[in-house]
């Protein structure tokens, strides 16, 4: 029953109380590093509690071995990409932000860190995030990108199950390149007023972006329908894009990242309405 | 506040802040906003969010130019916190050439060394909340001064660039105001309370449907208003 000890394995309760469920604690962590033959290996896998992590061929999974987040869990992943290493991080299943951990019970949080070296790349893109009635989720992450590092970075929120309202929702994602701040995002969704007008998500019922930071990405600017494509100060690319559903929105953010490309100028700029 | 800082959150104040709708006109071509009650969704909203970035970032700056140490801040740093937070580039554009105007104003008005350091730091133009943050600490004001002048200034530029824009009633666009004006001040509070922790953590939301608004406007054949 103690709680705050990230480097044991297995769930722990997240305040160290007796009885009724009061969430996990727990911190996954993977590491890929580039061989002598310029292969990247994973030099470290670690799974936590709900963070279950395994590793294909093609990309390291987040595997759900508990539903949730649910609240009163306190989840922590670290991925950390040597110099020149290649890691892509995918997850297996939408995950659904649940309420839980009593009627006033804490929320739940997801806290990522993620660290890049030079001729690294990261590219990180789990399956939806689906906020149901009722949750109160928190998620973070904070990308630290080396000079020449180069990442694609995704996240994708559903506002509720079919036909609900979602709960509480907050998300900010930091990324730095180089040290110098790159992108400080931050989404919440709290009060229906606020982030159902027309000036934040309309009645959008997804919404999500991706951060693409690397060599040859457009310079221009380009819209469509939803959907946005917005070259940063730094060297990276935003595409952000609002949808009635998770399928639409992935549509659209396919779209846009087809967009940064410079060889597609022309397509693309066909494509705005 | 004193009469220097309502002078500066006059919208009078020729730094051109009436050539901007703060992405109500682009919103209203699109549909989004019709009347006044779909205007104060939008207020409400942008208020949350950019208004938010904003006074944060005008609180910051007036906070580091009270408690500047010699050299004076760092005002790259700050500006570079203004572009992490402004992902869309024609608002990029639209906030430095308004930081630009104001600049000119608040060196004629309220000379200081720090402000002319600003101009230097950002050859293309401040970003519009540090100009006002700084100005703010010149003219005498602290960072929650900063915080309402530019929280204030978020809904009431769109405001009336909405009684132009749609022919709405001046007397019921006034209200709307006046009911957003606890909000106002709540935002105002909350951007006053980070003006002195790290930069790197002040707020940073996000409202999609401006940025997406903000680029559709440069490709409008028709504009009244920059942005």
């Amino acid at each position: 029953m103690t709680s705050g000890d990230a480097a044991a394995s297995g769930p722990r309760r997240a305040d160290g109380s007796e009885g009724g469920r009061r969430g996990y604690r727990a911190r996954a962590a993977v590491t890929a590093e580039a061989g002598p033959a310029g292969v990247t290996r994973i030099t470290r896998l670690r799974s936590d509690g709900p963070l279950a992590l395994r590793e294909t061929a093609e990309a390291v999974y987040l595997v759900g071995a508990a539903a949730g987040p649910l609240g009163g869990d306190v989840l922590e992943l670290d991925v950390e990409v040597g110099a020149g290493a290649r890691l892509a991080v995918r997850s297996a299943a939408t995950s659904l932000a649940l309420p839980g951990g009593g009627p006033d019970g804490d929320g739940s949080r997801l806290a990522v860190r993620a660290a890049v070296g030079p001729g690294g790349r990261l590219d990180f893109a789990p399956e939806p995030v689906v906020a149901a009635a009722g949750c109160r989720h928190r998620a973070t992450a904070a990308v630290a990108l080396a000079d020449g590092a180069a990442l694609r970075w995704r996240e994708e929120l559903v506002l509720g199950r079919h036909g609900e309202r979602p709960g509480r929702h907050a998300s900010r994602l930091d990324v730095t390149y180089g040290g110098v701040p790159l992108l400080r995002h931050e989404l919440a969704l709290d009060e229906r007023g606020v982030y159902g007008g027309p000036a934040v998500l309309g009645t959008a019922r997804a919404v999500g972006s991706l951060l693409l930071v690397g060599p040859g990405l457009a310079r221009e600017a380009r819209t469509g329908d939803g959907l946005s494509v917005l070259p940063l100060a730094g060297p990276g690319v935003l595409v952000t894009a609002v949808a009635d559903d998770s399928a639409e929105l992935r549509r659209r953010l396919v779209r846009g990242e087809m967009m940064t490309g410079p060889d597609k100028a022309h397509e693309s700029t066909a494509a705005v309405r | 506040m004193n009469a220097s800082l309502l002078l500066l959150a006059d919208s009078r104040l020729p730094a051109g802040g009436h050539a901007h709708s703060g992405g109500l006109e682009p919103a209203v071509a699109a549909g989004a906003v019709t009347d006044v009650d779909e205007l104060a969704d939008f207020l409400r909203g942008r208020l949350a969010t950019a208004g938010l970035v904003a006074a944060a970032l005008a609180a910051a700056a007036c906070a580091a130019l009270a408690d500047r140490t010699e050299g004076g801040p760092g005002w790259a740093g700050l500006d570079r916190e203004a572009d992490a937070r402004t992902p869309s580039p024609a608002q990029r554009r639209a906030s430095r050439a308004q930081g630009r105007s104001l600049l000119r104003v608040a060196r004629a008005a309220w000379p200081h060394s720090s402000l002319d350091a600003l101009g230097s730091a950002a050859p293309d133009g401040p970003h519009h909340p540090l100009v006002l943050g700084a100005a703010a600490a010149s003219a005498g004001g602290g960072p929650a001064d900063a915080a309402a002048i530019a929280a204030y200034g978020a809904v009431t530029g769109p405001a009336s660039a909405a009684v132009r824009l749609l022919g709405l009633d001046p007397l019921a666009v006034n209200r709307a105001l006046a009911a957003l004006a606890p909000r106002v001040d709540a935002v105002a509070a909350e951007a006053a309370g980070c003006a002195r922790g790290p930069w790197s953590g002040l707020p940073a939301p996000s409202a999609p449907l401006l940025d997406l608004h903000a680029e559709n406007h440069l490709r409008s054949d028709l504009r009244l208003f920059e942005s």
